[in-house]
């Protein structure tokens, strides 16, 4: 039977781990590499890798890194940051990962992700959506360069079109409820799924396993994201990098 | 030793990440010269059918693959679309394929699936063995492997099925017809599942 996914989501920056919290206020975490040595020991299902720094400095993805990191997995490893072109697409893809994440390049020209598509196959081809609410009727609008730029672009209708595309996945990563860890932002999952056909994975709020049993319990076989839950233990959130035994996962 | 397979499609380094970690000889061999000597080989790929079919074809490598698996019966493990390129033909494409195992590709029906997600078929999935083979010794079944897919193959033969895996309907997820075996999950990224399958594909 397939399972639902769950998901350590690891923010790279200025070449280390952090984790932040509405998007601000990054804690270093630790290295990269070493995190993900661990999160191998525990098979985790999958893992996210986003550079949080690329778009926002104007560079491509740094392939080194990703080398380094792909080396490591021995799960499926999904790679943004900073990824604008069909050729770092397909090094990424051959370095290792499966999957490439698009978010900026990907609003400005949804195009992309058909030419990435026929290349890497678009089973493979991500978008991640970084949204928060804005104006005064509270319309969920996508931003980009670690949500400081608006797009003026609604999330839903987005949606509508990476369906009619037919990517592989999307990311719903809310702004506001990043490291906050007090649950999943569970209605915009829910219009979401209404009109998005393929897998989603959500990210952004996770506190605790029950908050990924409420997600995984109303929409079964869905990707359960999240950093903070992962990487922090206590009120105090000591960095300790953790994850659920498969014997848990099967409670969830 | 193990050979894998450079036509210019795959996930190559993927495969060969494990097999230095488990310390096992492998060579990646991208030139038809390069192939003779195989004693094993896998057939990766990712990509579309016809995308992953052209480079084979262009690779200059599909005449000596041909021999070694279908005259010299040596082991070939094909993954993903490794394991497409190996029927008759796919829905994907319009391009032939290898024709080492008879069946064609389909897409999975949208329609026919109820739930959301629907394509791709994408996770971990278990599997059921159905023929007995030393490629899943020690293997966690219930545990299973990662897939990521839309199409599957359709085997003329049932006796080539290896394993079924059910996403809503139960379909082939490994076959193996005498020195041929393929899979339609990632046993390079499905930890130490995974591992064991690629460590018992070099014992055979």
């Amino acid at each position: 039977m397939l399972r639902p996914r769950i998901i350590p989501s690891l923010l790279v920056h200025k070449k280390g781990l952090v984790k932040t919290e509405a998007f601000k206020q990054s804690k270093y975490i630790g290295d990269p590499i070493n995190a993900v040595k661990i999160f191998n020991e525990k098979e985790v299902d999958e893992l996210i890798v986003l550079d949080i720094d690329a778009t926002k400095q104007k560079r491509g993805p740094d392939f080194k890194l990703i080398n380094n990191i792909a080396i490591e997995c021995r799960m499926p490893l999904c790679y943004g940051g900073g990824v604008t072109t069909v050729e770092e697409a397909k090094k990424i893809v051959e370095l290792g990962a499966e999957k490439v994440a698009f978010s900026a390049s990907a609003i400005n020209n949804i195009n992309l992700l058909k030419e990435v598509g026929d290349v890497i196959g678009l089973q493979s081809v991500v978008v991640v959506l970084d949204y928060k609410r804005k104006g005064i009727f509270n319309k969920l609008e996508l931003f980009t360069h670690n949500g400081t730029k608006s797009t003026g672009v609604n999330i839903f209708d987005f949606i509508r079109k990476l369906d009619e595309i037919g990517i592989g996945e999307i990311v719903l990563n809310s702004i506001e409820r990043d490291g906050k860890m007090n649950g999943y932002d569970i209605s915009t999952v829910e219009k979401a799924r209404n009109i998005f056909k393929g897998p989603m994975t959500v990210l952004g709020g996770a506190g605790s396993l029950d908050d990924i049993k409420e997600l995984t319990n109303k929409f079964k076989i869905i990707g359960a994201a999240a950093g903070s839950l992962f990487v922090f233990k206590g009120k105090y959130k000591a960095v300790l990098i953790n994850y659920p035994s498969f014997e848990d996962k099967n409670f969830l | 030793m193990v050979t894998v397979v450079d036509y210019g499609s795959g996930n190559i380094k993927a495969i060969t990440n494990i097999y230095k970690l488990l310390k096992i000889p492998f060579f990646v061999a991208s030139k038809p010269l390069e192939l003779e000597d195989a004693e094993r080989i896998i057939l990766p790929g990712v990509g579309s059918f016809d995308y992953c079919m052209s480079k084979l074809n262009n690779s200059g490598l599909k005449q000596v693959l041909n021999r070694k698996v279908m005259i010299d019966k040596i082991p070939v493990l094909g993954i993903c679309i490794g394991l497409h390129l190996m029927a008759s033909e796919s829905e994907e494409g319009i391009l032939p394929g290898l024709g080492w195992i008879q069946g064609n590709v389909r897409k999975f029906d949208e329609l026919k699936l109820v739930n959301k997600p629907k394509l791709p078929h994408m996770g971990w999935n278990s599997i059921q063995v159905k023929s007995a083979s030393i490629l899943f010794k020690g293997i966690n079944n219930e545990h299973g492997f990662y897939f990521i897919h839309s199409y599957y193959i359709e085997l003329l033969n049932d006796e080539d099925i290896m394993t079924i895996t059910n996403y809503e309907t139960d379909f082939v997820s490994g076959i193996n017809k005498s020195n041929i075996y393929a899979v339609q999950f990632h046993p390079e990224k499905s930890h130490s599942n995974g591992m064991k399958l690629l460590q018992n594909f070099s014992e055979l």
